[in-house]
């Protein structure tokens, strides 16, 4: 066998290199565009799921449009932020920042002539993170849907999170007690959970980690939504000159 | 077949392609890529995903690393072997958010841990760097596909007695649930995975008496 010289094996490995990162850079600019629909189709399709509807990948987007009326985000205060496009927002980098800078987005929908808040949540599980989105009827406390995702629970356990038959169960809780204060709904040691409250859910036997996660996001996320739900309850007038306003507030900013 | 075409499928080269599919095969006889035989073949649709692209990979980098066998540095050779199947499969990863969302998801982490599948490297440095590009081609296929069956049987026995389905799709009546069936939650987890492919190991050799070692 030939013996290689110190520079030519440098010349090499430097073309290697060179060449690799030219084929891997055209390969990523090329399928960014594909990559970065298929990711918003996906937000599309988990924010239906969250308010029971079932999409796939090629009509999620007409769904969207037919079923999602409004979005827009908020700030701790419970203030409208005009300047921020609530479907672009990243809970993750929302959640490193101080409370009062935090945009929260909200998503309604319109369903059964009523209409849904949707309120993504995001947190940490077991082995990385998990989100989702959680729907609440018009009362701001009862849960119509939740849907939850993860990035890589093990299978079987924390990933059962993904199933219908875990998230089924949050439907008709209520994340208000009696007395209006806030209490979220707790996820409990599987098989552990009393059928009869409105605040608990039976988590997954071998899956308590995740478990807690999900609980814990839930606590988290909900919660900073709580100021604006006051407003829109203290109010229940405002709510609805909100809807109309906000159609007409388009005309009134070119008037402007 | 004509005589022009006969070199290139003549009976060394078939075997190239058919020995890694029994008395070679690079998981139940060589016992490697484990790892990923334990994590993918929860169900079927994943398992076959991953072995068409461990395929691609592998088929991919045996005949890159065979064209460049004559220029590469003896000394290098095991990082120049890494960056082509690195390079490799991130452009897969790639290819699967574009094209396959869904099962890009399921996979995840796994695609990134072709990189580790000891096959490819294992091939690469057993045969592409000492062998012409077809062959190195049909070798890798030859190897990918050993690979990629046993990952569907498993998967098949898994999806079917864990999840009660088979490519995604119900095949146990729910009659027999009714009768107080249940889905085996033990087939789901990794350790079955193992025992599946010993099973598989089990039969193979009692079929197979080459395979038998001598005491």
């Amino acid at each position: 066998m030939r013996s290689y010289s110190n520079t030519y094996i440098f010349i090499f490995s430097a073309i290697m290199v060179i060449t690799v990162a030219a084929i891997l850079s055209v390969a990523a600019k090329t399928l960014q565009p594909y990559q970065k629909r298929n990711i918003e189709i996906n937000k599309k399709q988990n924010i239906l799921t969250s308010v029971n509807i079932e999409s796939t990948a090629k009509d999620a987007e007409d769904l969207y449009k037919s079923y999602i009326i409004e979005s827009f985000a908020i700030n701790t205060k419970g203030e409208k932020q005009d300047s921020v496009d609530a479907f672009k927002i990243d809970m993750k980098k929302e959640l490193a920042k101080t409370l009062t800078e935090r945009n929260l987005p909200i998503f309604i929908s319109s369903l059964n002539d009523s209409k849904q808040y949707i309120i993504p949540v995001y947190g940490k599980g077991l082995w990385g993170p998990v989100w989702g989105y959680v729907s609440l009827e018009e009362d701001l406390s009862t849960i119509y849907g939740a849907n939850f995702a993860h990035k890589g629970e093990t299978p079987g356990l924390g990933a059962e999170i993904e199933t219908k038959a875990f998230q089924q169960q949050f439907l008709g809780k209520q994340i208000f007690d009696e007395q209006d204060v806030f209490v979220s709904v707790s996820i409990m040691k599987g098989g552990t959970a009393n059928p009869n409250s409105k605040y608990e859910v039976d988590g997954i036997s071998g899956g308590t980690i995740t478990g807690n996660g999900v609980d814990e996001m839930l606590k988290d996320c909900l919660s900073s939504y709580e100021s604006y739900f006051k407003t829109l309850k203290a109010e229940p007038e405002m709510i609805i000159e909100n809807v109309t306003d906000s159609v007409s507030d388009e005309s009134q900013t070119i008037n402007e | 077949m004509n005589a022009e075409k006969e070199p290139l499928f003549s009976s060394k080269n078939m075997k190239l392609l058919t020995e890694p599919l029994n008395d070679s095969n690079p998981i139940t006889v060589q016992v490697l890529g484990i790892c990923s035989a334990l994590a993918v073949t929860v169900k079927l649709k994943p398992a076959f995903v991953m072995a068409l692209s461990v395929m691609v990979v592998m088929a991919v980098s045996n005949v890159v690393i065979s064209l460049l066998r004559k220029t590469v540095p003896p000394r290098i050779r095991i990082i120049v072997q890494l960056v082509v199947i690195a390079a490799m499969v991130i452009l897969v990863d790639q290819v699967l958010k574009a094209f396959v969302f869904d099962i890009s998801k399921q996979l995840s982490v796994f695609v990134g841990l072709i990189i580790t599948n000891c096959i490819i490297m294992g091939r690469l440095e057993a045969f592409a760097l000492s062998n012409k590009p077809w062959q190195s081609f049909l070798d890798g296929i030859g190897n990918a596909t050993g690979y990629g069956v046993i990952l569907l049987i498993v998967a098949f026995f898994r999806e079917l007695l864990g999840s009660g389905t088979v490519w995604g799709y119900k095949v146990i009546p729910e009659s027999v649930y009714d009768f107080g069936y249940e889905n085996n939650g033990l087939m789901i987890l990794p350790p079955m995975a193992l025992i599946v492919v010993g099973a598989i190991i089990w039969v193979q050799r009692a079929k197979n008496k080459k395979l038998v070692e001598s005491n």
